[in-house]
């Protein structure tokens, strides 16, 4: 209906009293604006049906239950259907990442403010390495955490501590600490505001 | 040549048609077909009047609570809800602690595996679930149920002729078969396993009358309860998890027809002006006019002229 | 665009000149429903049908491109997909399924308003043959995609329906069985029908729209017909087709798509059928498999059928079924009267509206399970269809008396306004008379 978006050009050869152009204009300005509203509005739920729907929205956050990760052990879960890497750090490791120089990071950050307080032991970030998306490896038994004790991305050579924090390699950042709260001391939801 | 061949079909098709009038005519005087007891004793759905109802409708939330319980107590046992999830019942007013609660007490866990041997195993249900069936498939539930498959009911009311109306009036419409009915059709008893329902449609239900008793299902509100009551309340229930969307949809039919009215005045008067003068610019004058076409017409007459 | 007095295109803005020179589509657009296309001024009510018609075509595509997005065309999921995800998940979801689920109802309405306006005004008849079989086409297409598009939901009648609708193929001797295998693509409706109906379905609108540009365009070729069928002679006759009837479309559009949407919000399942809100099972047969509304008088005309008479029944049904929409082809050779409009042809007017009452019983006979009463009812209204057309039009287009036409648009015009018309000589007026016209 290309013709409603056009301005309504005068009516032909019909008579013009100089009031009677203004109201005929005004009611056919009216008309047409009144449609093209009506038109905006049916736009709507076109666009808005493409935000996430109810059933994936439910899946924002997941409950994980940390209860049988002991000290030095990490889980490998999923969020939002991203691997996540829940790690239960030994005070050796918390140690060691307290030790570094944080200005001598590439993506300075400090243990402590990627975890919670009272919860310094538990590490919970994304598996999805900062350079180009590769799972990085270590959170398993016997897999390789790389030189610096943390994880060692195969792809192309990243490898990070045990806060997780970028050393060495190609990854401009730290694996992404996603919001988290602890419901219960062995109930974790991720994806909640804490 | 197109019409002498469209003329040989079409009474070629006519014809053929009537021989089959005739031969079906001919066959249902001579054996007409045999009543049947359905048809005769099946009934129409008892009125049953729902807040929902009508386009201003909306849900008695304290109802759905109602019906849902009697739901989780009673019909849960053989009838799934596949479509709606536990997230759902927010709608009915429930909280999301108690929504978490309900999903994790539901007797029937969620199919999963066992995380450590990988076998086959249950959890418990969270909410982002949908409710789980009580049988695995529809083999094990027609294995425990005389080989009869209770349908899912997230639809249930419109997927059924008469709606809610159907649902409640099945529900409170278990009888004794009716003597006259074993009288005419003495082969049409009730076979054993199945019951005597009117309001099904061919009147033997394999279903047994789930709601007997007042106070079946205790209400958490201290409603009384009465098989009438909690049947209505079912059924309001399931027109709920058939149409979750139903208050949205009425409310925004209200904008839309309003909208829509407004559109179609504006609309009406700007063509009433824009044609205003549109037929008057003609102006009849001469051979044209009514007057001298009637003389033309009267003399052409007069002359045998066609006119 | 045929007509000499037609406006030629003169854009005001210098952003349109710009455009109109590389490429002229405003130029088309202004010839083909702006202020450049004369159309007879005398268009009545009738005459909507056929924007109304374009505009659900565009309602259904759009609202079907956006369901397309949640949709899982596999025989698992594609039940829950509309039922569970874009009812209640997907958000505005349910808004979506049900306008297009009714959108559908409502292009057939439409659509058959307006094939009955052209049957009885001989809209098809010299020289807009090509515009009526253009037309057809699009019907044709319409209701194939209308069949593949209910077969999407997986339900009950989804199934039944495509497993009774292949099934006429099967009619056909020697090649029938391997033809529905072919079309199915397995021995039954399964996955592999599923997927190819979803792909075709998508793909049919946009043939439909081209055939709906090219019946648009061949139309605008002699131009609008109108309710007296005597052709436009010439400025007076005619108006432009922006403002005048741009605004008339507009407003009337307004008026149906709030038909519409009261449907639409307030009884969305009034015209489908409950069996459809249950998932397919291909081992249980529904009570009765009825196609939708919009498909009852055919399937009243295949059933009608039930008599062995050198073929078989049902091979008989589905050549009947068939050729109730290929007569219509033929139509502008079987009605050669020269007088276009059922207005002044009184024995046909009479005729057309027993066919309107024909097919609308025709309908109440295919909706319904065949009862003897109403098995009976169907066969005499479905001879009554066939003779109509191939009997009775030819015989009455020849030998029927017709009413005299008007000498020209403007003057049946004005026998109409006689009552409204101003004295003469007052207001404007372009002096001198009317273009006389030669009797037609």
């Amino acid at each position: 209906m290309a013709t409603k978006a056009q301005s309504a050009e005068g009516p032909e050869s019909t008579e013009t009293g100089g009031d009677g152009v203004r109201r005929r204009d005004f009611l056919n300005v009216a008309a047409v604006s009144f449609a093209g509203v009506g038109a905006v509005a049916a736009i709507a739920p076109l666009l808005v049906q493409m935000a996430p729907s109810a059933d994936v929205l439910a899946l924002a956050t997941t409950e994980i239950d940390i209860s049988k990760v002991q000290p030095g052990q990490g889980i490998k879960t999923q969020w939002r259907k991203q691997p996540v890497f829940v790690r239960n750090l030994t005070p050796k490791e918390i140690a060691e990442a307290d030790a570094v120089a944080v200005d001598s990071l590439r993506d300075p950050e400090t243990l402590a403010q990627r975890t919670k307080a009272g919860h310094k032991n538990w590490l919970i970030t994304l598996g999805v390495c900062t350079h180009l998306g590769c799972v990085p490896l270590g959170i398993g038994e016997g897999e390789n955490k790389g030189p610096f004790g943390g994880y060692f991305c195969p792809c192309h050579g990243s490898m990070y501590d045990t806060a997780a924090r970028i050393r060495q390699g190609p990854a401009p950042k730290n694996l992404v600490v996603p919001d988290y709260a602890f419901s219960t001391p062995t109930m974790v939801t991720i994806g909640a505001k804490g | 040549m197109v019409r002498v061949i469209g003329f040989l079909v079409g009474l070629v098709f006519a014809g053929v048609l009537l021989i089959s009038l005739i031969s079906g005519v001919a066959t249902n005087l001579s054996s007409p077909p045999a009543p049947l007891a359905s048809e005769e004793f099946h009934k129409h759905p008892k009125p049953l009047r729902l807040a929902s109802d009508g386009p201003f409708g909306k849900f008695d939330k304290a109802q759905l609570q109602r019906g849902f319980q009697v739901y989780s107590e009673v019909c849960s046992a053989c009838h799934s809800l596949k479509l709606v999830s536990f997230r759902d019942l927010k709608e009915l007013g429930y909280t999301d602690a108690e929504v978490k609660k309900i999903a994790s007490d539901w007797k029937t866990q969620v199919p999963s595996i066992n995380p450590e041997t990988g076998e086959a195993a249950g959890r418990k249900a969270l909410p982002s679930d949908n409710f789980p069936s009580p049988f695995a498939n529809e083999t094990a539930a027609r294995a425990a149920n005389n080989n009869a498959l209770p349908p899912d009911l997230s639809l249930i009311t419109k997927a059924r002729e008469g709606g809610a109306a159907y649902v409640y009036s099945l529900i409170t419409g278990y009888q004794p078969q009716p003597a006259e009915l074993l009288k005419k059709f003495p082969d049409a008893k009730t076979p054993q396993g199945l019951h005597y329902n009117p309001y099904f449609a061919n009147l033997n239900i394999a279903m047994p009358p789930p709601l007997t008793t007042a106070g079946q299902v205790t209400f958490a509100d201290g409603s009384p309860s009465t098989v009438d009551g909690m049947a209505k309340d079912v059924a309001a229930f399931l027109a709920w998890t058939a149409e979750p969307n139903l208050e949205s949809r009425h409310a925004a039919g209200v904008s839309v027809t309003i909208f829509l009215l407004l559109a179609s005045i504006l609309g009406y008067l700007a063509y009433r002006q824009i044609w205003h003068d549109a037929k008057r610019v003609v102006r009849v004058t001469g051979p044209l006019e009514a007057e001298n076409q009637a003389k033309s017409r009267s003399a052409k007459a007069k002359q045998g002229v066609a006119g | 665009m045929s007509f000499s007095w037609a406006k030629p295109y003169e854009p005001k803005h210098p952003v349109m000149k710009w455009v109109d020179e590389r490429l002229p589509l405003p130029r088309v657009v202004y010839g083909a429903i702006g202020g450049g296309y004369p159309v007879p001024r005398n268009l009545n009510y009738w005459w909507n049908f056929g924007v109304l018609a374009g505009i659900f075509l565009t309602i259904q595509i759009v609202t079907g491109i956006v369901l397309a997005m949640h949709y899982y065309a596999t025989t698992d999921g594609a039940f829950n997909s509309v039922n569970q995800l874009i009812m209640r998940d997907v958000n505005a979801g349910w808004l979506l399924r049900y306008a297009h689920m009714n959108g559908a109802s409502f292009f057939f309405i439409a659509t058959y308003i307006h094939i009955f306006r052209g049957l009885y005004y001989g809209s098809y008849k010299a020289p807009r043959e090509l515009v009526w079989m253009l037309g057809l086409v699009i019907y044709l297409l319409m209701m194939a995609t209308a069949f593949m598009g209910y077969v999407l939901p997986w339900g009950q009648m989804s199934y039944w329906g495509a497993q009774v609708i292949t099934g006429f193929f099967s009619a056909f001797p020697v090649i029938g069985e391997p033809l529905r295998v072919f079309i199915l693509g397995g021995y039954a409706p399964d996955e592999a029908a599923l997927t190819r109906f979803f792909s075709l379905h998508y793909l049919l609108p946009f043939v439909i729209a081209g055939v709906v540009i090219l019946h648009i365009w061949a139309l605008h070729i002699p131009g609008s017909s109108n309710p007296t069928g005597v052709d436009v002679k010439d400025e007076k006759d005619t108006l432009p087709f922006h403002p005048f009837y741009t605004a008339k479309d507009g407003w009337f559009a307004a008026a149906f798509l709030l038909v519409y949407c009261v449907v639409t919000f307030y009884a969305p399942n009034y015209l489908g059928h409950p069996d459809n809100y249950i998932p397919a099972n291909p081992l249980a047969t529904p009570a009765e498999i009825v196609p939708e509304w919009y498909f009852w008088p055919f399937y009243a005309i295949l059933r009608s059928f039930t008599f062995d008479f050198i073929l078989p029944a049902k091979l008989w049904g589905v050549l009947a079924m068939f050729s109730s929409i290929l007569l219509l082809f033929f139509l502008p050779w079987i009605d050669k009267s020269p007088v276009r409009s059922g207005s002044y042809r009184p024995v046909f007017k009479r005729f057309f509206w027993l066919l309107v009452v024909d097919v609308l019983v025709l309908g109440w006979c295919g909706g319904g399970a065949p009862t003897p009463f109403r098995a009976a009812l169907g066969q005499i209204s479905a001879a009554y269809y066939f003779l109509h057309f191939l009997v009775i039009l030819p015989l009455v287009s020849r030998f029927e008396t017709t009413l005299p036409l008007p000498n020209s648009i403007s003057e049946s015009v004005l026998h109409g306004e006689a009552a409204e018309a101003a004295p003469a000589g007052q207001g404007n007026t372009r002096g001198g008379s009317v273009a006389t016209a030669t009797a037609h």
